[in-house]
């Protein structure tokens, strides 16, 4: 079966402002995929691109198939989607509003009023059909929205920001209304907060600064970052040398050369908690080489893990 | 087509939901009604709508037509509501025809009204039917015009008082073409005349139908549409 979801390479710039990079990812069917990063870092770049509401710079997306430059219309019939800022017309009732998105979507108008009675009750709205949105909660408001999404009963979702500036009830059951969700939709959410991407989603693409950082299951993302701490560091000196010195190193599990010639990139896995920076600096410069940079890698990324995780108390 | 109904349906009750389209319905009413009686309260009346729709076109629909457009585009800018628009399988044409559409049918609604003064030219007086259904077939035909216009200032912004300022302004631009027209002689006369959006109303008021006339509204609405879709599609690289 071809995947529900395929990005290949998406490159937004906004001018010469960076949107994304290089965003890659394939998704199965029923999968749920979590966007995590702070703001700004591409979160919602990446959706417009992926339902078909701006193109890529470069690169291509296929949904169901159907690819979301050239094959729009057809795309789009497979997508329901949330935006950030849930845009609803707040002159119309909650049954009206959804008609219109139903029809709007190809809906045939015989089964509308039984779907309509069908999401009515998924997203708990029994006592609000008839009233303007106008008069509703920004939960409430939220829940509109994702009745919208999913009233077609499209194949893939896409959530932006499903669960911000709501309150913590509405939080918990938007989150569980989500996970239910997963199954009979291919799911996209995007959140910057990572405990929430953790409870919902089978896997995780961390995003920072428009470039992909990790994407992975959360108990694998989580079990790396506690096993080891990986160094770059990029050393002109005979490689023969230099590999087996850095093996040496306390606190070195694997060392592992990328290019060839008399400047290459060490990739240095350490055991964790051991900042190998210094003593690596030191070995190169007593040895007379030349340290062109030396970074740790894994260290922005537990440092955005921090961030992420820190976020949800604000 | 269906979409096209959809939305077009769905603004045609929008409008006529809020208290706004009353307002604007009794003084469109109002206006046109004191042109109809002053134009025939004159030592020898004619019995022709010529004396109101003449006036109608200088003075009341470059205001009237970008009120009525000014909410279409714009808003849906500002809510937001144009992203879901234009991610639902709805080709950026439909969203602009039908909110065309929707314009239509409020004119022509607005427009309804005003048949209570043919109604009292019958009763009072002898009129020509013949010429009284030229005069508004061109009313509606500049009057679709105006609305284009008016659709397509409200495409540039999320502003609706920006888009109500951009039409009336492009609107004036295009009436007052007919009187610098007036003014200046030879080739660039006949331009300016032919550009002008009023001049060819005149033959339409005097009961005369010329495809020329025709023409040129319908290209005109032809061309305002055209350039709001490209607007509507050119949000999508920003
Ligand atoms: N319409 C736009 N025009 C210019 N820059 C934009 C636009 N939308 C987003 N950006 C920029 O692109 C980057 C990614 O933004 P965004 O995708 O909104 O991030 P996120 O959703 O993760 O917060 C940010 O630096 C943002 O300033
Ligand atoms: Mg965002």
């Amino acid at each position: 079966m071809p995947a529900m979801i395929e990005a290949d390479n998406l490159t937004k710039y906004y001018g010469s402002l960076l949107g994304i990079q290089g965003l890659s990812f394939q998704m199965e069917r029923g999968e749920v995929l979590g966007f995590l990063g702070p703001n700004g870092a591409g979160k919602t770049t990446a959706m417009r691109i992926l339902t078909g509401f701006m193109p890529p710079t470069s690169g291509s997306a296929r949904i169901a198939g159907y690819d979301v430059n050239t094959q729009s219309l057809e795309a789009r019939r497979h997508i329901g989607y949330l935006p950030e800022t849930v845009p609803l017309y707040t002159e119309m009732t909650v049954t009206d509003y959804l008609t219109y998105m139903g029809t709007l979507r190809g809906m045939a108008s015989k089964q509308m009023a039984h779907r309509i009675a069908e999401v009515i009750g998924v997203c708990h709205l029994e006592e609000y059909r008839l009233t303007y949105i106008s008069k509703l909660s920004k939960g409430f408001r939220q829940r509109v929205g994702i009745a919208q999404a999913i009233l077609h009963e499209p194949d893939v979702l896409i959530l932006d920001e499903p669960t911000i500036g709501i309150d913590p009830i509405q939080v918990v059951e938007t989150r569980q209304l989500i996970k239910g969700l997963g199954g009979n939709h291919t799911v996209i959410l995007s959140s910057h907060i990572l405990p929430e991407v953790s409870m919902v989603c089978d896997r995780v693409l961390i995003i920072h600064e428009g470039r992909v950082v990790a994407i992975d299951t959360p108990a694998n993302l989580s079990a790396h970052l506690r096993s080891t701490q990986r160094i770059e560091a990029e050393v002109r000196g005979p490689s023969a040398e230099v590999m087996p010195l850095l093996r040496e190193l306390n606190g070195v599990q694997d060392v592992r050369r990328q290019g060839d010639g008399l400047v290459a990139t060490y990739v240095i896995e350490a055991r964790p908690g051991a900042d190998l920076r210094e003593p690596i600096a030191t070995l190169v410069v007593q040895r007379g080489w030349g340290l062109l940079r030396l970074q740790s890698v894994e260290m922005s990324l537990e440092e955005i893990f921090l961030r992420l995780t820190t976020s949800e108390e604000q | 087509m269906r979409n096209i109904w959809a939305i077009a349906w769905k603004e045609t009750k929008t409008y006529f939901a809020s208290p706004m389209a009353y307002i604007v319905g009794a003084v469109f009413v109002g206006i046109t009604g004191f042109f109809f009686v002053d134009a025939i309260s004159v030592p020898f009346p004619v019995a022709s709508v010529r004396g109101f729709l003449d006036r109608a076109v200088l003075l009341v629909m470059p205001v009237w037509a970008p009120i009525i457009t000014m909410r279409l585009l714009a808003e849906e800018q500002k809510l937001g509501t144009l992203e879901l628009l234009m991610t639902a399988p709805v080709r950026d044409y439909e969203i602009v025809l039908g909110k065309f559409l929707a314009t239509l049918f409020i004119f022509l609604g607005t427009l309804l009204l005003t048949l209570w003064f043919v109604l009292l030219l019958f009763f009072f007086g002898d009129p020509d039917p013949l010429p009284l259904l030229v005069a508004y077939l061109g009313f509606i035909l500049y009057g679709a015009a105006a609305l284009a216009v008016g659709l397509l200032a409200s495409s540039l912004s999320p502003n609706q008082i920006v888009a109500a300022a951009v039409g009336f302004g492009v609107l004036l631009l295009l009436t007052f073409m007919q009187q610098a027209a007036d003014q200046v002689k030879g080739a660039a006369s006949t331009i300016l005349g032919e550009v002008a959006l009023t001049g060819h109303m005149d033959d339409f008021l005097r009961g005369i139908l010329s495809t020329k006339d025709v023409g040129y509204y319908v290209s005109l609405v032809a061309l305002f549409l055209f350039l709001t879709v490209r607007l509507v599609e050119s949000r999508r690289w920003r």
